[in-house]
């Protein structure tokens, strides 16, 4: 009987299979051929590629559960939401891999590359459960999965101080968010008697009033969201570890694992507690807790906090971590809504954010490989000494301060329109403010680039591949900011929720 | 009759020429530089046919139909399911007599500008194409009919601007490009919020039979196009529509710039170098009480018409205050960028007025304002080139060592001051005499005419210092005008004489459309309180 059930589900779990079978091969080629380690990142290529296509073919199924049978509900789901957050997820691991090809840093960790690529790979293992889990336990494990592979990564250059350091944060923090997270886990259990989401579904909403003990639980739950999303105060680990851990692993956290978290936030937050939904898209969630309080709280602190700090530094990717800990306060701000308004933003802005937010991090990376400094003195006269490069980070920076004709604006004007549609002016103005905040360290890094005079005459050449990679990070920025009818048709596919 | 695409032209014609500029191999500043004055020397080109073509009967502002040159296309639509209804975005440029002033200004000032950015010898690839982006930035917000289009070319000039103070500024250079970037942006997420909110509150038919939320200017000025329970609805009118007004005013008021957001504009335009000051004060400020002609007025009338007296009031205190500090400047080019911020008050007066006398006056003054500064930023610019210095007291006694120049300078400053004969009187005298006949602004404009005085105060005293009096001995091997500075300043004065002893010329073009706007507010006044105010 349960072995049939896993029979039959084998076909709606391809992608994972898929991946999982990559981490082994990755593995056994690294053991096999120890002196081949330069075909790694093409390997693993390969194998993202394959669970690409396996996900692709995901997407005319019917939304459903995986391991179901008979009373028992499953663990994971499939439905566009998953599909959608699967593809970014993969796609960001694509570039992130070519990125770490690119990398000085990692050079000097070339004896442990099988290592690296099988960490990354069961990043991305762990993320695709956590972007399609309906179950508690699943939710813990895949987020634990996520978390032991990316504390490795981040403490990965072990010569460099810094990236022990943010390792051992990392760690630290981690294994107290999740502690936490398991007690909140273990209370809605105690309460509930059950684990999957729809379930507890069913217990939570008949409940007209706030709970005392469900409320605590669902705040202890949350902090383990808040520390993946990096939302303030659950934010302390960010900076440092953004800062110490090799660049490639900066932008994958900053992008992918938080994308990963986002989603299992939204899916925790709508499905445990939905009731119905009215015809303008808002959710009718039950009274059990009230989300939007507490989202509007965090939101607002995770903007300012993150854009009030990132003023002050000095260094470019420690910026940039303050600066991604504001983009999810932004993101939060559109979820405070709890409508598919709120969600369609979210999604359109994560596809912004992450070309983005990737394209400034490479670019950081690329002036590390030349002058092997973060420091923001270090910048001065770049733009004229990489024309190219310069530009690009020109485009990418006023994107992220979300600024037209960038994509960065269509992000930041769908969080406004579902702001405003609820509508909730004083958040608004919050978010426009911050904006503008923001605008002051972002043009900080152009001003360096190019109105301080180059301290050191030099002219520096990037190999075609790696020019191509930043224009094609750069150049669908412009064109998504000018022509985003694409951007938000994948919006609305993507917001369909098994269940609803 | 099948016509060419005019205003994508003449918006886009700077982004070929930018092209162009960034294939030429590098060590080409010459033809850098010629591409550049070509481009707009061909947009003034294009203007003039404009001009040519423009039919005076045609009132615009509220009327798609009367809209000149019309270009529409569907930029993007999309079904985004039940909750989201049709998103729906046009490529929506057309002209009236409010923009076509403005679009002639910003191809004459452009040029001149070009022109004037010979001397221009630090990265000249960079700055020409940074240039011709902000002129297309420029354009585009004067021919644009639908907010989001609107907004991006209103943002578009926001970074070249930047670059061209903080790269090609002088020693404070960074901190006014910062100052400029801030404060701009500040006032645009406000238009920016204010312009979602108008989304959110309209809805139109989209032909086969649903209803859809739209960005387009024209559409959102009919109140019937609300929805009853809109945020922003004209039907169930709310204290947010005074709020909505008010943060899309303070944007536009930022660039004007109105007092007390004013503080950006002496930083920029002392670090800025000559042409960039041209365009800033002979183009950009203008964008702000266009905005407020083309978007607070007719979106909000019934806003409008019980705000006017405020409008009027920082109106006056700009002129007075602007006037004051410009009098108390010792450096050329602060004083006459405090002089801008003066002049831009005689508009925010004329446009409180709601009279046809006044607006008209207030758009002319818009237009007079653009080519009078902008040739006394010229000058300032030719005094500064040959001795590096700005400094009031540090001249004398020019007008011997420099008598053309002086002669030029003449007219720029008594055009400033509103001699009769010259451009700037009427546009004054206009704005006075509609303040003047409207009742609620009355008192104010008696106070505003101090003005005058004072403006005749501080611009007599320059001349006195600067051109009068015994040639300071360092100033001996000063040369006169070139050529090429004979280029700039001749149009622009044929300009000035021409508007003072003619000025039909200019009002025939706008008088239709002030009409309709003038209106437009009293017929508004009046329905919408039948509405409920």
């Amino acid at each position: 009987m349960v072995i049939n059930t896993i029979f039959n589900s084998f076909h709606l779990i391809g992608p994972e299979i898929a991946v999982a079978l990559l981490l082994l091969a990755v593995v056994i080629f690294d053991l096999a051929f120890p002196k081949n380690k330069k075909f790694l990142p093409w390997l693993t290529i390969t194998g993202i590629i394959v669970a690409g296509f396996l996900t692709v073919k995901q997407y005319s199924l019917e939304s459903g559960f995986v391991f179901e049978s008979g009373n028992t509900q499953g663990l994971i789901v499939i439905d566009n939401f998953a599909f959608f957050f699967k593809l970014l997820i993969l796609g960001v691991s694509l570039l992130i891999i070519l990125f770490s090809v690119s990398s000085e840093e990692l050079k000097n960790c070339y004896d442990r590359a099988g290592e690296y690529y099988t960490l990354i790979t069961g990043m991305i293992l762990g993320m695709f459960f956590m972007v399609s889990t309906v179950d508690l336990i699943t939710l813990y494990i895949s987020i634990e999965l996520v978390s032991f592979s990316s504390y490795v990564l981040a403490g990965f250059i072990k010569k460099s101080k810094r990236s022990s350091e943010a390792g051992l944060k990392y760690i630290i923090y981690g294994a107290v968010a999740s502690g936490i997270m398991l007690f909140g886990i273990s209370l809605v259990f105690g309460y509930t008697g059950t684990t999957n989401f729809y379930q507890i579904n069913h217990i939570v909403v008949h409940s007209l009033s706030p709970d005392f003990l469900l409320s605590l639980a669902f705040i202890l739950i949350f902090v383990g969201f808040g520390y993946k999303i990096s939302a303030v105060p659950f934010h302390f680990w960010t900076p440092d570890v953004y800062e110490g851990a090799p660049t490639t692993i900066t932008a994958y956290l900053s992008v992918a694992s938080k994308a990963a978290g986002f989603a299992l936030l939204i899916r925790f937050v709508k499905i445990i507690f939905f009731t119905g939904i009215d015809e303008n898209g808002y959710w009718i969630l039950s009274k059990a807790f009230n989300w939007s309080y507490l989202l509007i709280i965090i939101s607002v602190l995770t903007m300012t906090v993150g854009n009030f700090a990132a003023l002050w530094q000095n260094n470019v990717k420690r910026m940039l971590a303050y600066s991604s800990i504001a983009h999810a306060g932004y993101m939060l701000a559109a979820l405070t809504m709890l409508s598919e308004q709120g969600l369609l933003a979210i999604v359109v802005y994560f596809v912004v954010y992450g070309l983005t937010n990737l394209g400034a991090f490479y670019i950081v990376l690329l002036i590390h490989n030349k002058t092997g400094s973060e420091e923001i003195d270090d910048y001065d006269g770049l733009g004229y000494q990489m024309p190219l490069m310069g530009v690009a980070m020109t485009i990418l920076l006023v994107s992220l301060t979300g600024l037209p004709p960038t994509a960065g604006f269509i992000g930041k004007l769908y969080v406004f329109i579902s702001i405003l549609d609820a509508p909730h002016y004083t958040l608004a103005v919050i978010v426009a403010l911050n904006s503008v905040v923001s605008l002051y360290y972002y043009v900080r890094i152009i001003k360096h680039l190019y109105l301080n005079n180059p301290k050191v005459e030099r002219e520096f050449t990037f190999p075609v591949t790696q020019t191509i990679l930043v224009l094609v990070l750069t150049i669908p920025v412009i064109i998504l900011g000018l022509y985003f009818g694409p951007l938000l048709e994948m919006g609305k596919v993507s917001l369909r929720m098994f269940g609803f | 009759m099948q016509q060419l695409p005019y205003l994508s032209l003449i918006t886009f014609l700077p982004v070929i020429g930018l092209i162009l500029i960034l294939f030429l191999p590098k060590k080409n500043d010459k033809q850098v530089k010629y591409i550049a004055i070509f481009f707009t020397g061909l947009q003034v080109v294009l203007a003039g046919i404009l001009w040519n073509a423009y039919n005076y009967a045609a009132g615009g502002i509220n009327d798609p139909k009367s809209f000149q040159f019309v270009e529409k296309f569907t930029w993007i639509q999309f079904w985004g399911g039940d909750w989201l209804g049709t998103v729906k975005i046009d490529y929506f440029l057309g002209i009236d007599g409010l923009s076509m002033p403005m679009v002639m200004l910003t191809a004459l000032i452009s040029f001149i500008a070009a022109i004037s950015s010979w001397s221009i010898n630090k990265s000249v690839k960079g700055y020409f194409a940074l240039f011709l982006l902000l002129d297309t930035g420029m354009m585009g917000v004067f021919v644009a009919l639908d907010f989001f289009l609107f907004y991006v070319f209103w943002e578009l000039m926001l970074l070249p601007m930047y670059f061209l103070i903080g790269i090609w500024g002088g020693p404070r250079k960074e901190y006014a490009a910062i100052k400029f970037f801030i404060y701009t942006l500040l006032g645009s997420v406000f238009i920016l919020l204010a312009i979602i909110g108008l989304y959110l509150s309209a809805k139109v038919p989209l032909g086969d039979g649903t209803q859809v939320f739209t960005f387009n200017m024209l559409e959102l000025m009919n109140p019937k196009n609300y929805l009853q329970d809109g945020i922003l609805s004209a039907v169930n009118p709310s204290n947010l529509r005074f709020l909505a007004f008010i943060a899309l005013f303070v944007g536009f008021a930022i660039k004007i710039p109105m007092f007390p957001f004013h503080t950006w504009l002496p930083d920029a335009h002392v670090e800025a170098p000559t042409p960039i000051s041209v365009i800033l004060a002979g183009v950009l400020l203008k964008m702000g009480t266009y905005g407020i002609l083309r978007i607070n007025y007719p979106i909000f009338p019934d806003v409008t018409v019980s705000l006017v007296w405020w409008i009027a009031l920082f109106g006056m205190i700009n002129i007075i205050y602007g006037a004051l500090c410009a009098m108390a400047q010792k450096d050329f080019k602060k004083l006459i960028a405090y002089s801008s911020v003066s002049h831009m008050g005689f508009v925010m007066l004329g446009m409180a007025s709601l009279t046809t006398v006044g607006v008209a006056g207030a758009v002319l003054q818009m237009f007079n304002h653009g080519t009078i500064t902008a040739m006394l930023f010229l000058i300032v610019g030719v005094l500064y080139d040959r001795t590096h210095t700005r400094g009031l007291d540090d001249f004398g006694g020019m007008a011997n060592q420099m008598p053309v120049y002086t002669g030029f300078v003449t007219v720029a400053f008594f055009a400033a001051i509103g001699l009769p004969g010259l451009s700037g009187f009427i546009s004054e005298a206009f704005v006075f005499l509609g303040g003047f006949s409207n009742g609620v602004t009355r008192v104010l404009t008696v106070i505003s005419t101090l003005g005058i005085l004072l403006g005749a105060g501080y611009m007599l005293w320059t001349l006195q210092r600067v051109f009068l009096g015994n040639l300071n001995e360092k100033w001996n091997a000063l040369t006169d005008l070139d050529t090429r500075e004979y280029v700039m300043f001749i149009p622009l004065t044929i300009i000035i004489i021409l508007l003072g002893v003619y000025p039909s010329l200019m009002l025939d073009i706008m008088n239709s459309s002030v009409n309709s706007l003038v209106k437009f507010l009293t017929v508004a006044k009046t329905s919408y309180t039948s509405i409920g105010f």
